[in-house]
């Protein structure tokens, strides 16, 4: 998706008149950040391939910025293959609870110079930080195996990112960066938190959701198929054997 | 140009999808087959889930069979009877098999049962044709075509079975156990493989039950029809998995691609044909084996686990 030139700037003006409005009211406790998006909604329809939210926001003092976007929580089966008379056979698996089904984020500069572990840690910011549980009973060390193995999947699709996206800051305190959703984004609200840390401490946390949704035909398809499975099934067999017999006619006459 | 399949949930190239549909076609058209056992791998490799592609390739047979049958129906050539015992089997065959998919799910072991099943069907399949064509192309033009069957009244076990039925149109009076067995069966594959299964009724019909080459393949097109109705039905309930834009797009390339293939397939030997298809079917064989032998460079997979 572009975002026109236009667009940003009036969007930017948005936020720091939000900003400048806001700043009054909070007096000097928590350190003012304001952040928006290009758009609160995606949505997935029938031509979707993927697209960008444009993130953007003000700090008043200068400060790192760290941008975290997480999609709903979902449990996990991980499996291993193994050789099995000779093919690969799925044998061992791990379950995991609350697995993001969607997780990105993005720094200004990398995060272990903003911020240390600890921090992180204990705001659980970055994919190292997510603290997946595995329910099934399984070694400490085969855990890390099989969540290494549950993170390089979820890279592999496109749904965690590789390394975190650049934020960059277009003078002292206006910032922006892009945050991508493949064409399998999974549906659901996604939490956005943006972190403003100086001195290695977090000054000011702001949290903006966002939904992606199906619309349009696709949607009401799977809306359907899901809610009215019995019936979506005969409608699909009636349409097959309408158009089974509309290609007999034409075929007998050809 | 890309469209997103609602319930596979990824995008495709829709021309792609058309044209996979249009050259299956082309192939059914041109070798007189269904093209259930070439589209569902076809539609494995292009990145759809094996779930999704199996259930949604029987909906796409129903189409396939309805537009076959006709032409069979006119000439007399579907033995009613005898359908509606298979298909009997073939109910419970696919309600047990569309079971057991869901099932295997779960377990996380359907990806491996599909493509085991493919690997023996079509590797059995795809080498006996292979076999016989080639053999037919190599011996000098003594005898026309066409499959010898066995004697009418030879007597088996077959003969021994209780609940003998009298079939009028197929000449037989044979037990209804073996043709509900048979059912069952292809019935199961249906199910698990998303075929019509013609491909293993057609002979069974003829060397185990000994029915006339005539109605066979009107008789096993008109019990596909229910058998993959009935998939496609299960399926939708118990996983959700049938694609009616996927299968709308196969329908569409398959329904085009059958015109031209039936036109070009009359210039062509028929035992030539067959050897043509059977090194089709083996190289979409060895393509699934060799995907299974090899070491995957990604030995974990992730899936949902609320399943």
């Amino acid at each position: 998706m572009t975002f026109s030139q236009h667009t940003l700037r009036t969007a930017i003006v948005t936020a720091i008149t939000l900003m400048s409005v806001a700043l009054p009211l909070k007096s000097g406790k928590a350190d003012a950040l304001v952040v928006d998006l290009s758009n609160h909604l995606v949505a997935i329809t029938t031509g979707f391939t993927g697209t960008d939210v444009l993130l953007f926001g003000a700090v008043q003092n200068e400060g790192d910025v760290i941008v975290t976007v997480r999609g709903p929580d979902q449990d996990m089966v991980v499996r291993r293959k193994e050789r099995t008379l000779g093919i690969w056979v799925n044998r061992e698996s791990a379950t995991f609870k609350n697995v993001p089904t969607y997780y990105a984020s993005a720094s200004n500069r990398p995060m272990d110079i903003i911020a240390n572990d600890n921090v992180l840690q204990d705001y659980r910011i970055g994919l190292k930080h997510q603290r997946f549980i595995a329910t099934n009973d399984i070694p400490q060390a085969e855990q890390k195996t099989y969540r290494d193995a549950l993170v390089r999947n979820m890279q592999n699709v496109g749904l965690f990112n590789q390394r975190p996206a650049k934020i960059s800051f277009l003078s002292n305190q206006l910032f922006r960066t892009d945050i991508h959703f493949p064409a399998n984004t999974p549906t659901g609200t996604y939490m956005i938190n943006v972190y403003l840390i100086r001195d290695g401490r977090i000054a000011s946390v702001k949290t903006t959701p966002l939904v992606v949704s199906k619309t349009g035909v696709s949607a009401e398809v799977y809306d359907f198929a899901h809610r009215y499975s019995a019936l979506y099934g005969i409608i699909a067999v009636i349409i097959a054997v309408i158009s089974g017999w509309i290609a007999s006619v034409v075929f007998r006459k050809g | 140009m890309q469209i997103y399949l609602p319930i596979a949930e990824i995008s495709v190239n829709i021309f792609l999808i058309l044209g996979l549909g249009g050259g299956v076609g082309f192939l059914s058209g041109l070798f007189g087959v269904g093209g259930g056992f070439l589209i569902t791998p076809l539609l494995i490799f292009y990145g759809i889930p094996p779930a999704v592609s199996v259930a949604t390739a029987a909906n796409q047979i129903v189409a396939s069979s309805v537009s076959g049958v006709f032409a069979h129906w006119r000439r007399g050539n579907v033995d009613l009877k005898m359908g509606l015992v298979l298909l009997f089997g073939g109910i419970f065959g696919s309600t047990v098999g569309v079971w057991v998919f869901a099932w295997l799910r779960s377990l996380g072991q359907i990806d491996l049962v599909i493509s085991l099943c493919y690997v023996i069907f079509l590797g059995i399949i795809g080498g006996m044709m292979l076999f016989e064509a080639s053999r037919a192309i190599f011996r000098t033009r003594r005898k026309g075509g066409g499959i010898r069957r066995s004697k009418k009244h030879q007597h088996s076990f077959i003969h021994g079975l209780p609940f003998k039925m009298r079939f009028y149109r197929s000449g037989l009076y044979i037990s209804a156990l073996m043709p509900l067995l048979i059912g069952f069966c292809v019935g199961m594959l249906t199910a698990l493989m998303g075929v019509g299964g013609g491909f293993v009724m057609v002979p069974a019909m003829i060397y185990l039950l000994g029915m006339p080459t005539g109605v066979v393949i009107g008789t096993s097109l008109f019990q596909i029809i229910f058998v993959t109705a009935n998939v496609t039905f299960l399926q939708s309930i118990q996983t959700q998995t049938v694609d009616v834009a996927l299968a709308t797009l196969l329908l569409i390339g398959g329904v085009i691609g059958a015109q031209f293939g039936a036109r070009f397939g009359s210039n062509l030997k028929a035992e030539h044909l067959r050897a043509l298809l059977g090194l089709l079917v083996l190289s979409v064989c060895l393509k699934l084996l060799f995907d299974l032998v090899i070491e995957p460079s990604e030995l974990y997979s992730i899936m949902p686990g609320n399943l």
